[in-house]
């Protein structure tokens, strides 16, 4: 869709980045020390911490891909807010108390209390540069998404402006203004979502056969095949209009082309065709997007901000026929709608002969009860089918989430800016306080927006701040900025850590140069600048990827390296760190070449069709965690048995 | 001091380790509901609304009470913090008759 920026939208959006550059300058002069860079001190108040924790963890992902899936498929993007806020348990119970009393700055720091041993520092400094990369991208890419319909600008200037504002942020104050920025956007981010659930709740659902630009979505039939045409050209401006034979690919598709007028202003728009039990058939109008010699096109006409593609998201009846719900209580939210019927949208691409793909966005009318559960998304659908590889994939995934938040370096950097394990378990405390609420919202937020006639077809990505531009101006400007900020704190965290494993972990342990306590804050906001600007490329390259797909990765690729490790060292005595560095070397490769091996990447990454991809990979199912966690275990366990020091018999 | 400190530092992994058990069971049985038996999640069993919402809030509300619990649980242990050295009382690793 064309987005137009709005003054308003500017001008609040503005305001809040210089308020989140202020506070670092002014912080900035406060942290000269390398205590004081990576670690705060170790003076942030626990409970600004927790609310930083939620900062910090309440990223893109979870803010704009959660609610978009949930938005486009109902309950399985809240499986993702259930696994993601399952990880803090793992955190709080196992990892938190050890770690503040292990380390001192990086999470390789408290693999290495007990070995002194430059492999593992080497090992942990390696796997904390690759799993923050990893989270990178998928952030990077969230803030050219957030940038593109709130200024109008394009994907990589949005990339480019994130990279610049946060690297300047962290080279000015290091972990303090990090964490006081989080701690502000943590906070915002979960008021300002429960207002926006609060006016979802008052708003109630209205029945509508479109968006909110007026446009009614039309249906024609059930009719007889051969009264189609007849039917159709009694439309309004449809006088004459032809049904174009199916040709080449579009034979066999469930679809109808239709050419509308004639000569120059004729068009040829597509309409989805299903058959009733009797044979008649009802056809409803679909939307198209295709690119022509460079020139885009939508729906058989050129891209126009009048011939743009239509907002969607509508319940199509509710129980009784009733034609407004007014507003519903937090359960009768659900009990509403899950006896309405709304019409989702469905996505299929055809490739003509000629090469061109035209992008067919088709309308799925779906019962509210088959929202509300789980399994309607295509990558949680194997647990409907037989399959007992698809059920895996679910549990694979279910796994990784599980696992993967207490391995996150960015989070496990952050209870190190905390006076002692007591504060660290508090912080923790309140962090999952902020951030179950948070989750419990995405679900209200993501229906919300489903219903809203607000959303974009073209990108999931965009549900949330479209469902508050749907509410009003004000609202839409807000929502934007705190989701802006969010990933330049998450994004700020990020470069954060992966600067701490350059510095501490790889230079001055690895390399032995020895650094004054100033040179390695200088080295670390060098480290900062090289790893920002990684993070800016990578986010433009990655600019048509699913940001929770690339959150996914991320989170089984630190569950498969740093778990093993991180729990063995806490709970069984015969660890050696030769098993240590095994483990975590096994976990990331192992991790990494299944995801670069399966269905999905050849799919997403390697461009390959879905079925030809099923066929490429080389692996069973697309999620590693069931495999790979409990191999970097089982790595551990074994390398640490052969390289035991001789144990008195 | 330092043996107190250290039985502080048990007692809360232990407790950690049994609220994390609780936890695991009740995340486990979602997740296994969820793979194995995706009918029993569509169920209405409150209010008109299914088990797969109902389950999941419950889940987000016992993290937190799992957590609160905890915070409880282990109290203000780590009060001695007059001594400012309370991190050395963490015993270097035993080495084991190594040559």
């Amino acid at each position: 869709m064309i987005y137009e920026a709005s003054p308003v939208a500017v001008a609040v959006f503005a305001a809040f980045v210089a308020v989140t550059l202020g506070i670092s300058f002014y912080l900035g002069g406060k942290a000269k020390s390398s205590q004081g860079y990576f670690a705060a001190h170790g003076q942030i108040p626990w409970f600004v911490n927790g609310v930083a924790f939620a900062g910090d963890y309440l990223s893109a992902a979870s803010f704009l891909g959660i609610c978009g899936m949930i938005a486009f498929y109902g309950y399985d993007g809240f499986l993702y807010s259930i696994g993601y806020l399952a990880g803090w348990i793992v955190a709080l119970f196992v990892i938190a108390e050890p770690m503040k009393r292990l380390g001192k700055f990086t999470f390789a720091d408290a693999l290495d209390a007990q070995f002194q041993s430059r492999g593992i520092k080497l090992a942990a400094g390696i796997s904390t540069l690759a799993v923050s990369v990893f989270y990178l991208i998928p952030q990077m890419v969230g803030a050219g998404v957030l940038v593109e319909p709130l200024l109008g600008f394009d994907h990589w200037v949005g990339v480019v402006m994130v990279g610049t504002v946060v690297i300047v942020i962290v080279v000015t104050a290091g972990m303090v203004s990090t964490t006081w920025v989080q701690f502000l956007k943590g906070s915002l981010l979960v008021v300002f979502s429960a207002v926006l659930t609060v006016m979802i709740l008052a708003r109630g659902f209205t029945v509508a056969e479109g968006g909110v630009d007026g446009h009614a979505f039309r249906t024609v039939g059930p009719v007889a095949e051969a009264n189609l045409e007849a039917e159709l050209q009694a439309l309004d401006g449809f006088g004459e209009a032809k049904v174009v034979s199916p040709s080449g690919s579009w034979v066999g598709k469930p679809f109808v082309r239709v050419e509308v007028g004639s000569g120059d202003d004729g068009y040829v728009m597509v309409w989805s065709k299903s058959t009733t039990d009797d044979g008649r058939i009802v056809l409803r109008e679909a939307q198209t997007e295709t690119v022509e010699d460079g020139v885009p096109f939508v729906n058989g006409r050129k891209q126009t901000k009048e011939h743009d593609l239509h907002p969607v998201g509508t319940v199509a009846s509710l129980e009784g026929g009733e034609t407004e719900s007014g507003s519903v209580g937090p359960l009768s939210f659900f009990s509403t709608l899950q006896k309405a019927d709304v019409v989702l949208w469905g996505k299929e691409v055809v490739t003509e002969e000629s090469g061109r793909k035209v992008t067919v966005y088709y309308q799925k009318p779906t019962p509210g009860n088959r929202i509300l559960r789980p399994g309607e998304h295509p990558r949680f659908a194997g647990i409907r089918s037989d399959e007992p590889l698809k059920k895996l994939n679910f549990l694979s995934l279910m796994l990784a989430l599980f696992c993967g938040t207490a391995s996150l370096p960015h989070i496990l950097i952050r209870y190190y800016t905390v006076k002692d394990a007591a504060a660290a378990r508090k912080s923790t405390i309140v962090g999952i306080a902020s951030i179950g609420f948070f989750y419990v919202l995405t679900l209200y937020l993501g229906l919300g927006a489903m219903t809203s006639g607000a959303m974009d077809v073209t990108n999931s990505n965009m549900a949330a701040p479209l469902l508050a531009k749907s509410m009003g101006e004000w609202l839409f400007a807000v929502i934007s900025a705190i989701a802006f900020t969010t990933v330049l704190g998450t994004v700020s965290g990020l470069i954060l850590a992966s600067a701490g494993a350059v510095t501490h972990d790889l230079m001055a342990n690895v390399m032995k140069v020895e650094l004054a306590d100033h040179q390695q804050v200088r080295v670390a906001k060098l480290a900062s600048v090289v790893v920002g600007v990684i993070a800016i490329a990578l986010g433009i390259l990655f600019e048509d990827f699913n940001v929770s797909y690339l959150v996914g990765w991320a989170f089984s690729v630190a569950a498969s390296a740093n778990l093993p490790s991180l729990v063995m060292i806490l709970f069984w005595k015969g660890v050696t760190k030769e098993g240590v560095i095994a483990a975590v070397v096994v976990g990331m490769t192992s991790s990494l070449g299944w995801i670069l091996l399966s269905a999905d990447s050849f799919q997403k990454v390697y461009g390959y069709s879905s079925t030809e991809a099923a066929e490429a990979a080389l692996v069973p199912f697309s999620q590693p965690g069931i495999v790979t966690i409990p191999l970097g275990f089982l790595t551990l366990v074994v390398v640490s048995l052969l390289t035991k020091k001789n144990v008195p018999a | 001091m330092l043996a107190t400190g250290d039985e502080a530092v048990t007692r809360n992994a232990r407790i950690g380790l049994v609220l994390f058990t609780v936890y695991l069971l009740l995340y486990g049985g979602f997740v296994l509901l969820n793979a194995f038996s995706p009918e029993t999640m569509e169920r209405p069993v409150l209010a008109g609304v299914n088990l797969a919402i109902v389950y999941g809030f419950g889940l987000i509300v016992a993290a937190l009470a799992l957590a609160l619990l905890y915070g409880w649980m282990c109290g203000p242990d780590e009060l001695p913090a007059s001594t400012p050295n309370a991190t050395e009382s963490t015993e270097p690793s035993q080495s084991e008759g190594d040559a």
